[in-house]
């Protein structure tokens, strides 16, 4: 019988407890024993970032994190923005701006994207560019997911005034 | 891709992670940031019994001042090196390395032990740590030792850890006034590994003459290299003397061993040692005369 540890792990606000196998990676945590499929798997490589989440207020790529280490701490997915009825300013910016195509790395921009305007709220392009830097995105040429950002940067100021 | 079956401890201390170690005998590895290890974990070039996740241990992330030594806990985060006021004040060339390891996702995680630690000779802080003139703490089972930077860096994913000892700090003699550090990485795309890259610490006496050169290349060899013969050809030398920066960057070039791979030829590489050897000691020594 493998090993199996319990955690409880906060996600999007819920407390959420299982006993995993060490080797259960957080990505696997959350799509499969959770059903949360908003986080994508693209390369499974640590390359691509359609699998990026926070784990405690940081973006990262639970691609790349085991669900144990998760033990104690907060997750928030995709599914954990918005909500009410009512979009996040970073969902609104794609919606406005068109920042997708075929929406398979949109997942993990959104979440970059959040976790940048939780640090800096008035982002330069330069810091836009920087912290999408771990996400590729094959369709969009990036142009209009860095007008998505601005678009979402102005709205979230709009909203807290 | 799903990592092979392992046990999982995640110890308190390092004491408890070093009695963990040791009770494998070479079986267990030690878990940090992840970002190298999960990925060789699931493409089964390592398959240890045993994880040794240390990131539960407290008191290994900080970043201070103390006894000449800049010091900097295994733990800390790459992130936190990023956003250092400290750093880019006085430490550049490891603020600048910080900033063009991986992406902010892995540096999220990924730690300053680790990046040391793991021995890859295309990692970027052993080149910074190396013209630092550096050492990095170990704790094992019989206590505490410091290795110097040149003589941790054994061979290609080999360190002078042993099994069961841990990397607990990393360690940057506090540079004396009129000092500047560089770090000049070329890549691909951003988020790769380096091409080349070359790490130069420099301090200038009162004539603007070099009195301590170091320089750390990054990717052109079996570790992380330390360009000796380069460093001791600049000591005495002006710092705009652009000629023995030349020469510097040639000694560097024909110092290093790089092989032809996806990145680029050993030719392609070698230049790019000479270039940015030259430029690294023009740049570093810009900053020593602007005090950074």
């Amino acid at each position: 019988m493998p090993q199996t540890s319990h955690i409880a792990v906060e996600v999007n606000g819920v407390k959420r407890e299982a006993d995993v196998e060490p080797r259960l990676l957080l990505v696997h945590f959350l799509r499969e024993n959770l059903g949360l499929t908003g986080s994508h798997i693209g390369c499974d490589t640590t390359s691509c970032g359609a699998c990026t989440v926070l784990l405690d207020d940081k973006a990262m790529k639970s691609c790349t994190v085991l669900a144990v280490q998760a033990d104690g701490r907060k997750v928030m997915t995709v599914e954990g923005l918005g909500g009410h009825g009512k979009l996040d300013p970073v969902q609104e910016g794609f919606v406005a701006e068109h920042g997708l195509q075929c929406g398979f790395c949109t997942p993990g921009m959104v979440i970059s994207a959040y976790a940048l305007l939780q640090e800096n709220p008035d982002p330069t392009e330069d810091d836009i560019r920087t912290a999408i830097s771990g996400n590729i995105c094959r369709c969009t040429g990036y142009e209009k997911i860095i007008e998505s950002v601005k678009h979402a940067a102005k709205a979230r100021r709009r909203r807290r005034t | 891709m799903i990592p092979p079956r392992f046990e999982y401890a995640a110890p308190k201390s390092v004491r408890e992670a070093v009695d963990l170690l040791k009770s494998r005998g070479g079986e267990a590895k030690v878990l940090a940031g992840g970002q190298s290890l999960i990925p060789l974990l699931k493409l089964r070039l390592a398959a240890p019994s045993l994880l040794v996740d240390i990131n539960r241990v407290t008191g290994l992330d900080y970043i201070r001042e103390s006894g000449g030594f800049l010091r900097v806990g295994a733990l800390t985060r790459v992130s936190t090196l990023n956003r250092s006021a400290l750093l880019k004040k006085r430490y550049g060339a490891l603020h600048d390395a910080s900033l063009t390891i991986a992406d902010p996702l892995v540096r999220n995680l990924g730690t300053v032990g680790g990046n040391l630690s793991h021995g890859d000779p295309s990692n970027d802080l052993p080149a910074v740590l190396l013209a630092a003139g550096g050492e990095l703490a170990a704790t094992g089972p019989s206590g505490d030792r410091s290795v110097r930077a040149e003589d941790f860096f054994v061979g290609t994913f080999t360190t002078a850890l042993a099994q069961d000892e841990i990397l607990t700090e990393a360690r940057f003699p506090v540079p004396p006034p009129r000092s500047g550090g560089v770090y000049l990485k070329v890549e691909q795309k951003v988020a790769d590994f380096a091409t080349a890259g070359v790490a130069v610490q420099v301090s200038l006496d009162k004539k603007s003459e070099y009195a301590r050169v170091g320089i750390g290349l990054t990717g052109v060899g079996p570790t992380a290299l330390k360009a000796t013969k380069a460093e001791a050809a600049m000591v005495g030398k002006r710092a705009t003397d652009r000629k023995a920066a030349q020469e510097a960057g040639e000694l560097a070039a024909d110092a290093s061993s790089p092989t032809t791979d996806i990145r680029g030829t050993e030719e392609y590489k070698r230049g790019l040692i000479r270039l940015l050897v030259t430029r690294g000691l023009e740049r570093a020594s810009q900053r020593a005369r602007r005090g950074a």
